[in-house]
């Protein structure tokens, strides 16, 4: 019985902290959020020299087959970092789509691609994982889609777009494809790219190889538990910016962190905090090897993390003081980001109504 | 990451659930109030021959004698558990006493001592509190004079559970008046039946006497009977609490009750419609069992740590805060999806579950506050997890 990370897991993460530091300083995350960069390319490039982007492709198509547990802790150092990358639809979701439900031709035109970093993928899931909003919905029929889908993740610079239908089958679009029309949509968060994709009679290809269905519930499944280990990543490193900037601020002739009330907001956030890390790997091991769980921890991961973020988030924004408020020094960046991984692909209280389901407490609606 | 536990344990496992199957019938069904009855006496001595209690206690001192191996004694838990088989006994001088003797006794204390308690025939309670010291514990008053060859104690002791019963008390004394407060205390043991000593119950807010109040009126004792030498006790006290730390907050705890409320929530009716269908009470209860999960898989983790000897620093600190919190949540739970029936308590008409749901309500709430208050708690957190500094002392009037 081990329930840890192993020594190559370690050091994966250390080379991520590592190069992230590098490469994704408040400065240049700033650059980009200021820029409206979809996406900050040198950044993506540094991760894909580690083969961050293949993570998750098989072998045989030039991956590196790693499981998600994997993935969670490459996931919680670009929260870390609010890092602006396009890493949850290129490197995790779209190839469990397409390893799970692609044909091979599919698998094999796209995946060597997806692992290579030469190709960004753009996900649009949110109206099986959130619900439809605002009329959205996509049919497909005879090879078309047609149309709106809203909060596509990682869609503005994608090359191929994988696209749930409101049936629950999956299709592969080309990101030029004739009819496509992308609308950004700004959220809070400038680190990440959402967009509205409306389709006009566009033409898809199903990824027709394999149980969609299963597969679009594992792609679910897979982005709660990536969007947790953002918040565990991003949470974090707001303790820690709480913890130094009250050891060194001074007001009544002494550094706040000494006065108990800063401590304890302090110390009830890292109280909070830390056993999501737990939850966040038991969920991606649920996944990785007990499918039978897999659902029911990414629900409850999702949801905690979104609750002990916001927490987090408000309480390390109030031990700065008038500072945290300020644009100067940017703890609004990981504020966001807490924000925006809260409500994508289910908001606490509706996957807590799915984790409900799930065990049978009440009937499906 | 591998939840299995591999055949060595797996091994073990058939060889915990042979002795259950053989035994289980001499389980104890009656477990005596203030001290533990026959039944329970002989269950504890049962399980001590088989290693299933006081597993790594030496065979000198009255234990198994096993090497330590957390994960066999979890897996001990583990089977217990599931049969619905009381474990061995857990109270204060197994749980606190015992390990500070071995750690820090005399060959003669721990020879003497040590085994009778294991048994269950030595029943001891715990005397730190006071009424003018809680969480300044260091701060204690109670004086032990020296006589010729022995002190004479004098002073009061609160939050003692089991003084009613106990034969034996492990007692916090200030010998040294004139050293700094954390230098100038002594560890010592002594009988309950020495003359001088007064058990007054104290009846708290669950309309029970959990806890006494005990008074001392020149009461003599050896000094040989103190442990760890004078002056030390501050030391030894702590090398003590550390394990009773570890005793509260158990997530598994947490786990079990979860499960009550689910099944409570399944079965009662408020006009005709189950509990667990109220969109508020089973979005409480889910988001409740996110963090009971989130504790048990936490605690794992520890454990983990614990077996390969490393340190998992802030992730132990926050289990005392964390679990009692989150037991408390769960009974208010319970209460507020029981309606006016989650206010019945004592002997009324139409109580559910003898109202213990109230009563831990109540108690967990002194959990929370004993055995280092929620605010002492985060002070560790926050100095000792987070590297904050300490709260200045005040400057000398």
């Amino acid at each position: 019985m081990e329930f840890g990370l192993s020594e190559d897991q370690k050091l994966l993460q250390e080379s991520i902290r590592g190069t992230l530091e590098r490469v994704s300083p408040l400065e240049r995350v700033r650059k980009a959020a200021e820029s409206r960069e979809a996406q900050a390319d040198d950044i993506w490039q540094a991760l894909a020299e580690l083969g961050v982007p293949g993570m998750l492709v098989p072998e045989a198509q030039g991956g590196m087959g790693m499981a998600l547990l994997d993935a969670v802790l490459v996931s919680e150092m670009l929260g870390r970092f609010v890092a602006p990358t396009p890493f949850i639809g290129t490197a995790v979701l779209a190839p469990l789509a397409l390893a799970g439900a692609g044909t091979k031709a599919q698998q094999e035109t796209w995946l060597p691609k997806l692992a290579a970093g030469e190709i960004v993928a753009g996900v649009a899931i949110s109206e099986k994982a959130s619900g439809a909003r605002d009329g959205a919905g996509v049919a497909a029929s005879g090879g078309k889609l047609s149309g709106k889908a809203l909060f596509a993740l990682d869609a503005a610079t994608a090359g191929i777009l994988i696209v749930a239908d409101k049936a629950g089958g999956l299709h592969l679009v080309k990101g030029d494809a004739k009819g496509l029309t992308k609308v950004a949509l700004t959220s809070i968060d400038l680190t990440r790219s959402l967009t509205e994709l409306q389709f006009d009679n566009v033409e898809a290809e199903a990824l027709s190889g394999g149980d969609a269905q299963a597969a679009l519930r594992r792609m679910i499944d897979a982005g709660r538990v990536m969007l947790a280990a953002d918040v565990l990543g991003a949470g974090w490193m707001m303790i820690e910016k709480a913890v130094a900037y009250a050891g060194e601020r001074k007001q009544f002739g002494r550094v706040i962190g000494s006065f108990q009330a800063v401590k304890h907001m302090c110390a009830e956030m890292a109280s909070e905090l830390e056993p999501c890390r737990s939850l966040v790997w038991y969920a991606a091991h649920a996944f990785d090897t007990m499918p039978d769980e897999a659902s029911l921890m990414a629900a409850h991961a999702k949801s905690l993390t979104g609750e002990v973020g916001r927490f987090v988030a408000r309480t390390a924004t109030e031990v700065h003081g008038g500072m945290g408020f300020t644009d100067l020094l940017g703890l609004h960046y990981w504020f966001k980001r807490i924000g925006l991984d809260r409500q994508l692909l289910g908001s606490p209280e509706r996957v807590r109504h799915e984790a409900a389901v799930l065990q049978g407490w009440v009937a499906a609606d | 990451m591998d939840l299995a536990y591999g055949p060595e344990y797996e091994a073990f496992r058939t060889e915990v659930r042979g002795f259950i199957a053989k035994h289980k019938d001499k389980a104890p069904r009656r477990f005596g109030v203030a001290r533990p009855s026959d039944e329970v006496i002989a269950w504890q001595q049962l399980l001590i021959a088989h290693g299933y209690a006081a597993r790594t206690i030496p065979k000198e001192y009255g234990g198994y004698g096993a090497e330590p191996d957390i994960l066999k004694s979890r897996i001990i838990a583990e089977e217990f558990t599931a049969a619905k088989l009381p474990m061995g006994l857990a109270n204060q001088g197994i749980s606190m006493l015992v390990p500070t003797l071995l750690e820090l006794g005399t060959e003669e204390q721990k020879k003497k001592w040590i085994e009778p308690t294991l048994k269950g025939e030595v029943i001891w309670c715990q005397g730190y509190s006071e009424p003018g010291s809680g969480s300044d514990l260091a701060s204690l008053q109670t004086k032990a004079t020296e006589d010729g060859d022995d002190f004479i104690i004098n002073g009061q002791k609160i939050w003692t559970s089991t003084a009613h019963a106990a034969d034996m008390i492990f007692c916090l004394v200030r010998t040294e008046p004139d050293k700094p407060k954390h230098e100038g205390i002594s560890y010592l043991i002594f009988s309950m039946k020495t003359p001088g000593i007064e058990v007054r119950p104290l009846t708290t807010m669950t309309g029970h006497a959990e806890f006494n109040e005990v008074f001392f009126t020149d009461v003599r004792v050896p000094q040989k009977d103190i442990v760890a030498g004078r002056g030390q006790g501050w030391f030894v006290a702590n090398a003590t609490l550390k394990h009773e730390r570890g005793m509260l907050g158990d997530p598994n705890q947490a786990g079990t009750r979860l499960k009550e409320i689910v099944d409570l929530m399944n079965e009662e009716l408020v006009d005709g419609t189950r509990l667990i269908d109220h969109p508020v009470y089973r979005d409480r209860l889910a988001h409740l069992q996110s963090r009971v999960l989130a504790m048990q898989f936490h605690g794992l983790r520890l454990l983990t740590a614990a077996s390969k000897k490393e340190d998992p620093g802030i992730a132990r600190l926050i289990v005392k805060l964390q679990g009692c919190e989150i037991n408390h949540q769960l009974a208010a739970l319970a209460i507020d999806a029981l309606g006016e029936i989650g206010v019945l308590y004592g002997d009324s008409p139409h109580l559910r579950a003898h109202g213990s749901w109230q009563h831990r309500y109540m108690f967990d709430l002194g959990l929370i506050i004993g055995g280092g208050t929620a605010q002492i708690q985060k002070n560790i957190i926050s100095e000792r997890g987070l590297g904050m500094p300490r709260e200045p002392k005040p400057a000398k009037a």
